[in-house]
């Protein structure tokens, strides 16, 4: 393990901001909440948030994207894959286990160039929760404190930072803050020890499940038609819940003309579960048209689907989707939490 | 310093691009109903599918939609696709003519498994368009008619003139091709001689054999339905071949929209036997 004074790893921030050729993006205040966004200096850096509103999934899969440039009356197309390298400072541990999980969506069946290439062109430097949102409860999940899936990741240990090494990437960005860098001290390794243990009382107390338990309980509650109508019925189907997740990567890929009308691209964009025209088809068949059945698919994808594909329960207990809920009734922990109970 | 386009491409070059589409000429056109044409293509390279393989067929500025060709993989240098107009990429092909391209990317997907079906009795139920995917599939039974037992096909359509393959169901009604014939239409017309009903009714007396054949169905949903249910009564569910129809963007297990169930249709499918799919609720909804 490493450490830097704080005073130190600003300045190093704010080398990097202006010396590396990578754009530095972090964790700043937007209004009442955090966000990724582009950092123009050190002092906007905010590692001590709660939670972002959106996951840093958009810097890997933006929210749009060309994947190619077609000219109609040329009859060509050209690939593109514009890649942003990035340093990506202030990353949770539910969200770069989220990361790791959307990783191996994107080289399962065929390698994604537009997701991976980005990915290998980003360094992500991680930090451990200093505050906690009251919706998440990612101790629950076990996402709460991570071993990989970083490339460096910092704990917060008074005037220091104590900084674990994840990978050689980040070890090669470490090399350009220099001196400022030493070898903890066995104290400071303690200290981040006990600041992993302390955690979980910093999360809220009412769930009373168990992840393991999420597929089977799911299985069991398929056909309970009244329960997910009942936990549905105030749903808009927005899609915020989709938006926000860390995990949801659902897409479509649809032509846009420009002005023309003769050049245009092939983009991907996000799609969501929720929306209503998600499982649409040619000839006005919709193979979840009730709003039921799209609220129990996403749970179904979160802790059932994902989890036979590759073993991984797709929910990391971040809480953006209960708290961004407009009618409040995406709270995980309420829907498992009553599965629990109906079962137990 | 490399341009900006120069690095984009080269971002590219190391990995294959899954979306990538081969260009392919519209050679011919055959209007089959007033509402389906069959297309040949000719891609620029090659594509080999074997049969039940869907295509990403693609017309740059509006979009792609999956289609699995109706022509027989054995044909090589061009394949066919059968398509209703039914949306905007569809309703685009309608208007095109010999001459002009598309794209092709693919072929994805399981298809109809023919080492299952030697040496037994294949019944074949289709419903309007579903037939296109099944031609293939008749294509390669009748390629090799000794390796297989009887086969039987069942179709029907809305209308007469909503029947696609015309000449096919001639050749094939003529009882000099090895494959028995039924058609039925939900209405009639004046010159109509033949059933008039839905194509569940042709399924009381099967002159297959129920026990050791097999049954592969296509057709629009609700016809999937009834149908399934009817040759439950005859064959195992392990039997039933099933075509299963969804939403789909890319066509390899990525996007998320065909999840059916466990499955995806777009990776496991779309070809599944009714004992895959059997406990999925809501199955045709």
């Amino acid at each position: 393990m490493k450490a830097i004074d704080k005073s130190d790893f600003s300045e190093f921030v704010d080398n990097l901001i202006e010396d590396d050729d990578r754009e530095v993006v972090g964790v700043q205040k937007k209004d009442s909440k955090f966000a990724f966004d582009p950092l123009y200096e050190s002092d906007d850096l905010r590692l001590d948030y709660d939670t972002t509103i959106l996951p840093p999934k958009k810097y890997f899969m933006p929210q749009r994207e060309t994947l190619i440039e077609y000219n109609i009356e040329k009859g060509e197309t050209t690939p593109v894959n514009r890649v942003v390298p990035r340093i990506i400072l202030g990353v949770h541990p539910y969200d770069l286990v989220a990361i790791g999980q959307m990783d191996k969506v994107f080289e399962d069946t065929h390698e994604d160039p537009y997701y991976l290439e980005k990915r290998r062109q980003s360094v992500l430097v991680g930090v451990n929760m200093e505050n906690v949102s009251d919706k998440s409860f990612a101790s629950t999940m076990g996402t709460a404190t991570i071993d990989s899936g970083y490339d460096l990741m910092l704990t917060d240990i008074g005037d220091r930072y104590a900084i674990e090494v994840g990978s050689s990437k980040g070890s090669s960005l470490l090399e350009q803050a220099g001196a400022a860098v030493d070898d903890a001290k066995p104290e400071e390794i303690r200290k981040v020890k006990q600041f992993k243990e302390d955690l979980p009382e910093k999360f809220r107390s009412d769930p009373e499940f168990d992840p393991f338990e999420l597929p089977s309980l799911l299985k069991e509650y398929y056909d309970n038609d009244e329960f997910w109508e009942e936990n549905s019925e105030d749903c808009l189907s927005c899609g915020t819940c989709n938006l926000v997740c860390p995990t949801c990567y659902c897409f479509d890929v649809k032509d846009v003309n420009d002005i023309s009308l003769s050049e245009g691209e092939r983009m991907r964009t996000w799609d969501g579960c929720m929306l209503e025209e998600f499982a649409e088809v040619a000839g006005d068949e919709n193979f979840r048209e009730e709003k039921a059945a799209r609220y129990r698919h996403r749970y179904m994808r979160k802790g059932r689907y994902m989890y036979n594909r590759f073993g991984d329960i797709a929910c990391v207990g971040c809480g953006r989707c209960s708290e961004q809920c407009l009618p409040d009734i995406a709270d995980p922990v309420d829907i498992f939490n009553q599965m629990k109970e109906g079962t137990s | 310093m490399q341009t900006r386009a120069e690095l984009e491409r080269k971002n590219l070059d190391s990995m294959e691009n899954p979306y990538s589409s081969v260009p392919a000429e519209i050679t011919s056109i055959v209007d089959e109903s007033p509402t389906i044409k069959t297309f040949e293509l000719e891609p620029d390279e090659p594509m080999e599918f074997a049969t039940g393989e869907f295509i990403q067929l693609s017309v740059p500025g509006l979009g792609e939609a999956p289609f699995t060709p109706s022509s027989s993989p054995n044909v090589t240098d061009t394949l066919e696709v059968t398509i209703m107009e039914a949306g905007e990429v569809t309703g685009e092909l309608h208007d095109m003519s010999e001459g002009d391209t598309v794209g092709i990317r693919g072929p994805y997907g399981k298809g109809y498994p023919l080492e299952e079906m030697e040496g037994r009795d294949v019944l074949v139920v289709g419903g309007g368009v579903g037939l296109a995917p099944l031609r293939s599939l008749l294509y390669m039974l009748t390629a090799q008619p000794d390796d297989f037992g009887k086969i039987c096909l069942k179709y029907g359509a809305r209308a007469p003139d909503h029947l696609i393959y015309k000449d096919q169901l001639d050749d094939w009604g003529s009882g000099a091709s090895e494959i028995d014939l039924e058609l039925t239409v939900d209405e009639g017309d004046e010159d109509w001689e033949g059933n008039v009903g839905v194509v569940t009714n042709l399924l009381e007396d099967l002159e297959v054999d129920t026990e050791k054949g097999v049954a592969v169905v296509c057709g629009p949903p609700i016809m999937m339905k009834f149908t399934t249910q009817s040759l439950l009564d005859y064959f195992e569910s392990s039997d039933i071949y099933l075509s299963m129809e969804k939403n789909m963007s890319c066509g390899f297990g990525m996007c998320g929209h065909c999840q059916l169930g466990k499955y995806y249709v777009c990776k496991d499918g779309p070809v599944f036997t009714h004992d895959q799919v059997k406990d999925i609720p809501d199955l045709w909804e």
